[in-house]
């Protein structure tokens, strides 16, 4: 009962990973009691466990998870909320308000509008139809100020780190705010427009570098050093 | 010109190669920034860039399905791709084309996990010297999974041909036209499916069956090519990291 690739090997689609009793995550299948890969990706081999972890992909919305959308519709009795993923969001006006009220259209392009971005949760998406957001729990809601970025959806793991490791060094080595949404779309807020420069920078660097090993520690010296010479 | 023989003396082809061989070949990967996957391949004097973009929201939405995704492609070809000027108007041929490897793709795709979108593959044709739709195939399914597709395979595909009574792999323009048979073959490589397969001309079942041989040969030559594209732009940037430090 072989593994037949090695760790942090990178495996494009129908590449065989292992035969026999394996506990095996990620994107793969299964044909004739054997493990294929299907997308590319990076394999990880701990013990019995394989994980095959997308490099590219298009976000598909998962209840629970915090994105940002773009507002690109308003209807009778809700939004239409682009979020970077085939499937668009909508936004009831329920899971705006917490008390019932009687609004007509007019009002409802007052509180939220064609263009705004807000910072929104998944509660609800089932394949058949689309996703449904709310804004009414904390942190979340329209976007005011900030710059927004858009990477990889399947890089975000890396940017947040393990247990959110990654992105509280960042917050913490440049004193700012970030906004990560699971579908790949981050906000960096602060003044300082250098410290916001450096943040997009990094940002595109673990993107560009997230299956390289060693990330943590080449984006702890990439800041510093940009700190460093100002 | 015409040449008055296409296999010489030595049993050798218009262009040098014995039957067996495929032309070289390259492939290139991510090569537009705009499209969500994109592969350039060149097989000879043939030229093809793929773009695939999805899986995205359908539009028009009755194309949509509701238990699976759905594959659009579009096969053209560059007006100066061929030597007499090509009507940039999609003939009769390229709508065809694009079904054929329409249908030689799906069959790799999980399609069912992206019920309601659509996957847009585009095969632009650059250069045309026999075997288009062979290259397109093996380009679109590198592109498709630069994209990000889970696919169960790649699909790589190449013809065999029949040239002065002789069974030959991959035919080139002059071969194409003047030959005697055509039969183009795409496959699965590691499950080994065969998800194209298209002839004209006549085969004997013994020429079929070795014909299929030969190709298989050059599609597994094939596949190592796409797998090696695929890895490559990950590889040289963990080269470029550890090189910088």
């Amino acid at each position: 009962m072989p593994v037949y690739v090695s760790n942090r090997q990178i495996v494009v689609p129908g590449e065989l990973l292992a035969e026999g009793n394996y506990n095996v995550n990620g994107g793969f299948y299964t044909y004739q009691r054997k493990y294929f890969s299907k997308i590319l990706g990076l394999v990880e081999v701990e013990g019995n466990n394989i994980r095959v972890i997308p490099l590219k992909g298009k976000y598909i919305p998962s209840v629970g998870d915090v994105v940002i959308g773009k507002v690109v519709d308003v209807g009778m009795t809700n939004w239409t909320v682009d979020i970077n993923s085939p499937y668009v969001g909508i936004l009831q006006v329920t899971e705006v308000f917490s008390k019932p009220t009687s609004i007509s259209r007019s009002s409802l392009s007052e509180i939220l509008n064609v263009g705004d971005l807000i910072v929104t949760k998944v509660i609800a998406f089932d394949y058949s139809r689309d996703p449904l957001l709310t804004i009414k729990e904390a942190k979340l809601g329209k976007v005011t100020k900030g710059t927004l970025i858009e990477i990889t959806p399947t890089r975000v793991p890396r940017v947040i780190g393990k247990k959110g490791s990654m992105i509280k060094m960042l917050k913490e080595l440049l004193q700012i705010d970030i906004i990560v949404g699971k579908n790949g779309r981050i906000l960096i807020i602060t003044d300082d427009p250098e410290k916001e420069t450096l943040a997009i920078l990094t940002i595109k660097k673990i993107e560009r570098e997230a299956h390289v090993s060693g990330l943590t520690d080449r984006v702890r010296n990439f800041v510093l050093s940009r700190l460093k010479g100002g | 010109m015409i040449p008055s023989k296409l296999i010489d003396e030595k049993g050798l082809r218009v262009d040098g190669r014995k039957p067996e061989d495929m032309r070289s070949y390259k492939i290139e990967v991510g090569i537009l920034k705009n499209a969500d996957g994109s592969a350039y391949i060149e097989l000879g004097n043939t030229k093809v860039i793929v773009a695939v973009y999805g899986p995205r929201e359908a539009h028009p939405k009755h194309i949509a399905l509701p238990d699976r995704g759905v594959v659009r492609c579009r096969y053209s070809m560059a007006s100066f791709s061929v030597a007499e000027r090509k009507s940039p108007s999609p003939s009769r041929r390229e709508i065809e084309l694009s079904k054929v490897i329409r249908e030689a793709l799906e069959p790799a795709i999980f399609l069912e996990e992206f019920p309601r979108t659509v996957i847009d593959v585009y095969a632009e044709v650059l250069e045309a010297d026999g075997g288009t739709r062979t290259a397109s195939i093996t380009a679109a399914s590198v592109a498709l999974a630069d994209a990000g597709i889970p696919l169960r395979d790649l699909v790589a595909a190449i013809a065999v041909g029949k040239v002065e009574n002789t069974l030959v792999v991959d035919l080139n323009g002059i071969e194409d036209q003047y030959g005697e048979g055509d039969m183009p073959v795409a496959m699965m490589p590691k499950l080994g499916y065969i998800t194209l397969l298209q002839a004209d001309g006549s085969f004997t079942p013994e020429e079929f069956e070795r014909g299929l041989a030969m190709a298989r040969q050059a599609i597994y030559r094939l596949y190592e090519g796409q797998k090696k594209a695929l890895r490559r732009k990950y590889l040289e940037i963990a080269k470029e990291v550890s090189e910088g430090g």
